[in-house]
């Protein structure tokens, strides 16, 4: 079973999207900051992360540089899931290691999980 | 630097920004201009003054009065403007930050009704399902105004980057004509597509491009009645790509033409034929083009149809 950690601090969409992973047997972690996201991230080593950008403690931009340089987490796929759809931040994720980029509003759960399906395949 | 500070008076081409606004609009320029033009004038008067007035001490003393007056209402004027320029940019900061906070509530009912309709949660009863697809619709139409808003808001205030390359304006054209097909047909409108061989690829940027083109195939198909017809010709014109889409449907009244790359307008026939619709998906196609070095524009007749025609470069002007 693989190992997803969701970190976002809407716990709707945490709850709708986990729903979703778990009947499609992935195993689910939430973190509802980037603070305890990166520390789970260190300790559990999941299979792909899901990361949005404005989050307490620690914003997403940072949790993803602190997961890009620690060796245990750089390979880890990460999805940046946020709603700022602007081009600078699009460019600064992928920048920075993010394997893709997707606006929340314009995605529905099922269609998230192709898309991890897709990259976990 | 804030405008407010003494100092920060002094940033002109950063106020400017700030405001979106061009130099020659922008109110602290145009103060200086004004400034330059009064002490100018004032010494031609000067001269003058001197020529037919014998106590210079009368004309220095006519011109200090009439510079401090004119300086007094120079600055009234252009610090109205400066009001102005920077309530109206507290509108578009406003319209961008309620916008973005709409998002996340919006997201959550969609999940929501994304998650309950897929029927993961138990099964749906079919009369249950239409009221949920009738959620999920409204859903969708709160998050194109929101997304449109945010457009408006970004263009406003010059913030939307267009992250242009070059690319094949055919390519992008029938990705969108096929998607949409099922639409299309289920309007039962006949559509004649007319691209021209050997096409040159353009320089923009193809997210903004699908979204302009989108927009028109949607209107057209909207406004045209059942069994009716949409031409859309892509042609090389110089050293620009042409595109255009005729419809014959309701048309635009001659008195509502001036006014339909406005934001927030809709046309009067328009909206009887559709109540939805912000009157925003135009006026955001205008600036794209514009602002990717193309033209926009369209020819109009009531209840005879409309031609909506762009122009995009095809290299980097």
């Amino acid at each position: 079973m693989k190992t997803i950690l969701f970190i976002e601090d809407e716990a709707v969409l945490q709850k709708t999207l986990s729903e979703v992973l778990r009947q499609e047997n992935y195993k689910v972690i939430n973190a509802l900051d980037g603070e305890s996201g990166l520390n789970l991230a260190k300790l559990e080593k999941p299979d792909l992360i899901l990361l949005d950008l404005i989050l307490p403690k620690m914003n997403g931009f940072d949790v993803l540089e602190n997961l890009k340089v620690s060796p245990e987490t750089k390979n880890i796929p990460v999805i940046v899931m946020t709603n700022l759809e602007n081009i600078e931040n699009v460019e600064k994720a992928i920048e920075a290691g993010a394997t893709t980029y997707l606006c929340k509003a314009q995605y529905s759960p099922t269609e998230i999980l192709e898309k991890i399906n897709k990259i976990l395949d | 630097m804030d405008p407010r500070k003494p100092s920060g008076q002094f940033n002109i081409l950063g106020n400017c920004k700030k405001y979106g606004l061009s130099t020659w609009q922008c109110p602290q320029f145009l103060f200086l201009v004004m400034g330059f033009i009064i002490i100018t004038s004032e010494f031609a008067f000067y001269f003058l003054g001197s020529y037919y007035i014998k106590d210079p001490r009368i004309v220095i003393l006519a011109i200090s009065g009439l510079t401090g007056i004119l300086f007094i209402i120079a600055f009234t004027i252009t610090k109205g403007f400066e009001n102005l320029a920077e309530s109206n940019r507290m509108k578009s900061e406003f319209i961008g930050v309620v916008s973005h906070q709409l998002r996340a509530p919006l997201s959550n009912m969609s999940w929501t009704i994304d998650l309950i309709m897929s029927g993961r949660l138990g099964k749906i009863e079919a009369s249950q399902l239409e009221y949920f697809k009738i959620l999920k619709e409204n859903n969708g139409r709160m998050k194109d105004l929101v997304s449109n808003l945010l457009i408006v808001s970004r263009l406003q205030s010059a913030n939307l980057i267009l992250k242009n390359k070059v690319f094949s304006f055919e390519e992008l054209f029938n990705d969108i004509a096929k998607s949409f097909g099922p639409y299309i047909k289920a309007s039962n409108i006949e559509v004649e597509t007319n691209i021209e061989k050997d096409l040159p690829r353009i320089f923009a940027s193809p997210d903004q491009i699908k979204m302009v083109v989108e927009n028109l195939l949607d209107n057209a198909v909207r406004y045209t009645q059942s069994k009716g017809k949409i031409a859309i010709i892509i042609k090389k014109n110089g050293d620009n790509v042409y595109f255009s889409i005729k419809d014959n449907g309701v048309g635009v009244p001659q008195g509502d033409q001036k006014y339909l790359f406005q934001k927030f307008f809709r046309s009067e026939n328009a909206m009887k034929r559709q109540t939805q619709g912000s009157g925003l998906g135009l006026y955001i196609a205008k600036s794209i083009i514009e602002k990717s070095k193309g033209k926009m524009g369209f020819s109009s007749q009531e209840n005879v149809g409309t031609t909506f025609w762009f122009t995009l470069p095809t290299k980097n002007q």
